[in-house]
């Protein structure tokens, strides 16, 4: 049952073409975890001086990664819609590095999920970005 | 003449971020007032069932929204001042951007696939700390679909 439902999350994010525009890819979705990384393109650039990825495609992936991450939940049911996200940016993410965001849900009650994520680039140690954020997880 | 060195500047200023680009995003200017326009297309669909925006899409149009909106304001004050000429950012001598600290994003109903404007309120705009509020909507004002707060840290004029 929590493979099926596994499966249908990875098929369903990879029909998803705001997804496939950015590139993502999932690396790592069971049981209320999830991974996704996003490859670095000139085309996200925020900053033009320093070519670093904008926020708004770090908060993307860490949107896609969360919801995953709820939406693998044994105890969720039906779609994972975002009901907020907060993201706190620590640093700015290497340019040309590869974005990778873990996401973990760690409570679920009859309709919310709760959910918190973090974003790398090749430095493990050092979080990109943090996450935190609601999602439905009752259905309509 | 001024009107059009002015939305010149902002156009610089817009041009500028690639990522804005990429995602489509527009800007309108009546005075200091800004108005961000994200024209729909395909690639920004994140829930093909109903169909609606991807909450990343929106989150992105949000951030971009409050941070040219906050950048503006800066440069707006200068013009004004008379100590920026708008015509520098035309020559490419574009201005740091404000740095994003956290951005809080609550998702109020799901995006439609149509046009999707925003519009942002710098509540607190000080020598390094910044807060600005954006709302965004689509057929109606009265009914926005999403809103953000996000806090920034102003860029350092020294570089």
């Amino acid at each position: 049952m929590t493979k099926d439902r596994s499966t249908i999350a990875r098929e369903f994010i990879d029909a998803v073409p705001h997804l496939r525009a950015l590139g993502m890819e999932v690396t790592r979705i069971r049981d209320g975890c999830a991974e996704i990384a996003m490859n670095y393109d000139p085309r996200f650039v925020g900053d033009p001086e320093t070519g670093v990825i904008h926020g708004g495609a770090v908060s993307a992936l860490m949107d896609t990664c969360c919801g995953a991450a709820a939406l693998s939940h044994p105890a969720c049911v039906g779609w994972a819609a975002t009901i907020d996200l907060r993201i706190d940016y620590m640093r700015p993410a290497t340019p040309g590095q590869r974005i990778r965001a873990e996401a973990e849900c760690f409570h679920v009650t009859r309709s919310v999920a709760f959910v918190r994520g973090r974003a790398m680039d090749d430095d493990d140690d050092r979080p990109v970005a943090t996450a935190t954020g609601t999602f439905t997880a009752g259905g309509v | 003449m001024v009107k059009q060195r002015r939305d010149a500047a902002l156009k610089a200023l817009v041009e500028g971020v690639p990522y804005i680009g990429f995602l489509g995003i527009e800007f309108e200017r009546r005075g200091d007032e800004l108005t961000a326009i994200m024209p729909f297309q395909e690639m920004l669909i994140g829930n093909p069932a109903l169909p609606a925006l991807h909450g990343g899409a929106t989150a992105a149009f949000l951030e971009v929204s409050a941070i040219i909106g906050l950048s503006w304001s800066l440069l707006w004050d200068e013009i004004e001042g008379g100590t920026l000429d708008p015509d520098t950012l035309l020559l490419g001598d574009l201005p740091r951007l404000p740095r994003t600290v956290s951005f809080t994003v609550d998702y109020l109903r799901s995006g439609l696939p149509r046009d999707a404007y925003a519009r942002a309120r710098v509540n607190r705009s000080g020598r390094r700390y910044a807060s600005v509020h954006v709302e965004a909507w689509q057929d109606n004002r009265a009914r926005p679909f999403a809103q953000a707060t996000g806090n920034f840290v102003m860029p350092r004029g020294d570089g």
